[in-house]
């Protein structure tokens, strides 16, 4: 990404899908800081989105997956510097916009106040910080400078119909819709969860894309049918974990046939 | 003029839960969505709750026939005679189940079950929460679930089968840094899978809003008995000392002389081994301010954000955080913190044990660390020592400890 909008790239990126958007999450520099960028282009050739993770030490909304694999990058030395220097090197030649996800403490102790510059210079068009509700994202909202920087809300089973209008409204990008609750990596959406996607969907006015226990062909068909794409993390990095071909994997969740 | 946050003392001694639940800067609600209304409608039922003339008097109820309370304060003439201070102790270890954690549990529990919730869960470091919360919710027929770490499972193995007989399903935490920290984000996440049938009965001053407040609220019985007891026994004291690592016990004692201005407040941090660049639990001293468990609060953290492993002899005080009042009570110099080694904490444990007849928990030792510290100083003067939990928790450690320390 160069200049312009972030928000607007990762709008256009998901619109531009021929099937349902695909936004592939891989935790930095797992499963090691080398073998790390290869993973990158691999899954930008196959997704139409990518979040990049942060990895911190205490990361409450996830499963044991993103646990392993956030731990496994600290101990390689990952840190949301080197994250920054190795996007600026790598961003141009990828093929999808990039977000970060991660909690926020390593980005209040980065800088706010640099946190644009940075954003700026390792072609980051938007932010996904998950311990971050919409009541204390004033300071990172003013920090990204309005148009520039997408802050990503989150919207949950659990969030009531005046609330889904405010942060929908509030989102930028796309609004990320949790499937179920629970932390990620979980299997199984019921019913219940596929209607509170088709609130989400109903809400919304930006493109929503569904995250959270999102690893199967028949869960992407059966998700597509509300919504304009999905998340796909835990399942990728167990893929990635396994040494399998990450793009393969992403390309069989959208092309495949669905099996009856 | 209006101000939109808790900034000065008066907005504290008022009581009410902070507007935001900020403490000066400190504190708000850092959580996933899934836990926003969850955490908006805990607030609003705790507060109308603990305005209820029918609610507050189960409570107060509970508080007496369950727990056991009022709790003494106890005149301990030979420690303080050694020490050269006028030294009382409030006997929280005299609760039921041991430590002040119960005044907390009892109270979250009754409010679990005017919530409808079909079942608790918890955190546990040194295990006194752990108890605390399994006893409460056999009180109030509610199924519970407490998080372990690994290494506080080690180290208090007699609390561990105490939860079990209590009817608890115990979980052994053994990611992260398998302490309380470890424990907190694993109640957190079983939280977030069931956040409407469950209630998570968190037991420090911590976390998102209003846990900070609420846990406070229940809390302040200590200091509100402590101060008219004290003051039965001859007048104010000059300060009044607890141990800080969530720092529970220590603001229900605080809370009680807040508005008294000439009594000092002093919190006792662990310090560890206490040699350079050794691991510690001092958060308020050496922290950094950050975001973590849902406030934003003093951490010891790396330069890059990430939280760094802490270490503690008293599993109570081993947290990498800490209330987010106590940092406002802090900057606004209203309380004082100091840290005491290990091998302070053991020595008082011991000198208090010999002396008085009392053996304190580890946690508590550090209070009384800093108390003798206080007292080299300040000779003739007239302590309060938040006297936390009693010690039969720690007996491995100490049999233990007597080897190296």
């Amino acid at each position: 990404m160069s200049e312009g909008s972030g928000a607007a790239a990762i709008t256009a990126a998901i619109e531009a899908s021929a099937g349902p958007a695909l936004c592939a999450y891989v935790t930095a520099g797992f499963p090691s800081r080398q073998a790390f960028p290869e993973i990158l282009r691999s899954v930008a050739a196959a997704a139409d989105l990518v979040e990049v993770g942060v990895p911190f030490t205490d990361p409450m909304a996830d499963g044991l997956t993103i646990q392993a694999s956030n731990r496994a990058a600290l101990s390689a030395g990952v840190t949301l510097e080197w994250i920054f220097d190795l996007l600026e090197a790598e961003h141009r030649h990828l093929e999808a916009p990039l977000l970060l996800m991660g909690y926020y403490n390593p980005f209040l102790i980065h800088g706010l106040e640099r946190l644009a510059s940075s954003l700026a210079r390792s072609g980051v068009a938007g932010l996904i910080v998950p311990d971050l509700p919409l009541e204390e994202s004033e300071p990172i909202r003013e920090a990204l400078a309005p148009g520039s920087r997408a802050l990503v809300q989150m919207v949950a089973p659990t969030t009531p119909p005046p609330r889904l209008q405010r942060l929908t409204a509030a989102s930028a990008g796309f609004v990320y819709a949790v499937t179920t609750t629970g932390v990620t990596g979980q299997v199984d959406l019921d019913p219940g969860d596929l209607d509170h996607l088709a609130r989400v969907k109903r809400a919304a006015r930006l493109p929503v894309l569904a995250g959270f226990g999102i690893r199967s062909r028949r869960q992407v068909a059966a998700v597509a049918r509300l919504v304009d794409g999905v998340v796909v993390g835990s399942a990728l990095i167990e893929v990635i974990e396994g040494g399998e071909d990450p793009g393969e994997f992403l390309r069989g969740l959208r092309n495949g046939e669905v099996p009856a | 003029m209006t101000t939109p946050i808790a900034t000065s003392l008066r907005d504290l001694i008022e009581g009410g839960p902070p507007p935001a639940g900020r403490f000066g800067p400190y504190g708000g609600r850092y959580v996933p969505e899934t836990l926003m209304e969850i955490l908006i409608e805990l607030e609003r039922r705790s507060v109308e709750l603990l305005a209820d003339e029918g609610f507050l008097a189960e409570l107060a109820g509970e508080l007496r026939d369950f727990v056991g309370r009022p709790t003494p304060l106890t005149a301990a003439g030979s420690l303080g005679e050694a020490w050269g201070v006028a030294l009382f102790l409030k006997r929280e270890d005299l609760c039921h189940t041991g430590a002040h954690k119960i005044n907390n549990a009892v109270g979250q529990a009754l409010i679990a079950r005017r919530l409808g919730a079909k079942r608790i869960v918890a955190e546990t470091g040194a295990g006194q929460h752990g108890v605390a919360t399994a006893a409460a919710a056999a009180r109030v027929g509610l199924p519970c679930t407490i998080f372990m770490g690994a290494v506080d499972a080690r180290r208090q193995a007699p609390n561990l089968e105490r939860m079990r007989l209590l009817g608890a399903e115990v979980r052994l935490v053994e990611a992260g840094d398998q302490t309380l920290r470890a424990a907190i984000d694993e109640a957190f996440r079983a939280w977030v899978a069931d956040p409407v049938g469950t209630y998570y009965l968190l037991g420090s001053v911590v976390g998102p809003h209003p846990y900070p407040w609420l846990v406070r609220r229940l809390q302040t019985v200590i200091g509100e008995e402590a101060r008219e007891q004290v003051v039965r026994a001859g007048g104010l004291p000059d300060v009044a000392v607890a141990c800080v690592g969530g720092g529970s016990n220590s603001i229900g004692l605080f809370r009680g002389f807040l508005a008294d201005e000439g009594v000092e407040l002093l919190g006792i941090e662990a310090g560890g081994r206490g040699g350079e660049g050794d691991p510690h639990s001092a958060s308020l001293a050496r922290g950094t301010t950050g975001v973590l468990h849902g406030a934003m609060t003093p951490l010891l953290q790396d330069a890059h954000g990430q939280i760094v492993e802490t270490h503690s002899i008293a599993p109570g005080l081993d947290y990498p955080g800490v209330g987010p009042e106590h940092a406002l009570l802090r900057d606004l110099g209203r309380a004082r913190y100091e840290s005491v080694t290990d091998r302070e904490a053991l020595e008082a444990l011991r000198e208090c044990s010999a002396a008085e007849g009392i053996l304190p928990a580890l946690e508590s030792a550090h209070a009384l660390a800093g108390a003798k510290r206080w007292a080299g100083r300040n000779r003739g003067g007239r302590v309060v020592v938040g006297l936390s939990g009693r010690g039969d928790k720690d007996l491995a450690v100490l049999a233990d400890g007597a080897h190296h320390v």
